[in-house]
């Protein structure tokens, strides 16, 4: 019983995932008949990367969302898509990341794959982490507000050019579900599935390689880590420094040294690693 | 006080945060997400 129940909990974060994914997209006829949800839960965006041309997406994708608003003519400020950010961000900062988000799901289970060896240190690593930033401001903000066209229209840069979420959870069921799409496939298509491949074969190797390196979504809750009502707290008086916090990230964070790093994304493997409970959320003794 | 001293940075951005989304409704921003949204995204797919 004490074994299940050990189970239990190891694999929460996996179930929570699992039922926000489905809960998210839910419009299961839109797989078979090759269409999206079309109705007002649209208005909303989801806190998570999840496309809103998935055909099972209710809601809408906030970094498409923010694209869509930047890149139209009579805009130049999201203030709607900033709010859900505000909101998101300051409850739960990348707690969105580790447990709310689709593309963050597929890579966790890739990272199971027991056969693929580990890679805990990544060459670069401490530079690699701030391309995301580069993409949020450049591909995401920048160039969707200032690369228009004669009429003043700009594009989804990172939806069109990087997003790998959108090719697998849009791309991949709705062309196969519309042979009509799939006689428009052209370089575009093969770029991004490119990118989403090499993500994907990276992650049986490397935990999170997207979100820790390219994600603006996950730029953006970083940047709440710090301040958000959930947020890891470390006694010091608790805290033998025995190191076990580093051992048991994934992300190789020091988190009896930086427990709000824009970097961690929540998924609590410290909490359960530290030997004398030093490392906790929320509460400060 | 204590409770101002833990959480009154947040609570400040989600007050933020709801005054920017009844703004952005306001200013008709949801009604182009919507617009977007309901569409298919031919960027998102790979199809430009």
């Amino acid at each position: 019983m004490g074994k299940l129940f050990s189970r239990l909990r190891r694999n929460a974060r996996t179930a929570i995932q699992m039922v926000f994914f489905a809960l998210s997209n839910g419009y299961a006829a839109g797989f078979w008949r090759g269409n999206i949800y079309k109705g007002p839960g649209k208005f909303v965006c989801v806190p998570g990367l999840n496309c809103y041309s998935c055909p099972g997406a209710l809601g809408a994708c906030p970094i498409g969302a923010l694209q869509a608003v930047l890149s139209s003519r009579e805009y130049k400020f999201a203030f709607y898509v900033t709010g859900f950010f505000l909101l998101f961000g300051a409850l739960l900062g990348r707690l969105v990341c580790g447990f709310l988000c689709p593309f963050g799901l597929v890579q966790d289970l890739l990272y199971k794959i027991p056969f693929a060896r580990k890679v805990a240190r990544v060459p670069g690593d401490r530079f690699l982490r701030y391309v995301k930033y580069f993409i949020l401001a450049g591909f995401v903000i920048l160039l969707p507000l200032f690369a228009v066209d004669i009429i003043g229209q700009g594009q989804p840069w990172f939806c069109k050019y990087v997003c790998p979420s959108g090719t697998l959870f849009a791309g991949v069921p709705l062309l196969a579900a519309n042979p009509p799409l799939r006689e428009a496939l052209g370089w575009l298509f093969t770029w991004k599935a490119a990118i989403l491949a090499s993500l994907l074969l990276l992650s049986a190797f490397v935990y999170r390689p997207f979100c820790r390196y390219l994600c603006p979504l996950g730029a953006i809750y970083g940047l709440f880590n710090p301040v958000a009502i959930y947020r890891f707290q470390v006694d010091q008086d608790k805290c033998v420094a025995c190191g076990k916090c580093r051992q048991a990230c994934k992300l190789n964070l020091a988190v009896n040294k930086t427990p709000n790093s824009a970097e961690c994304i929540r998924c609590g493997d410290c909490l359960r690693a530290c030997p004398t409970g030093a490392v906790r959320w929320g509460k400060r003794r | 006080m204590r409770f101002w001293r833990r959480y009154g940075a947040a609570v400040l951005l989600l007050a933020l945060g709801a005054c920017f989304l009844l703004l952005g409704v306001r200013r008709g921003e949801a009604e182009t997400v919507l617009r977007k949204a309901v569409n298919i995204c031919m960027e998102c797919i790979g199809l430009g």
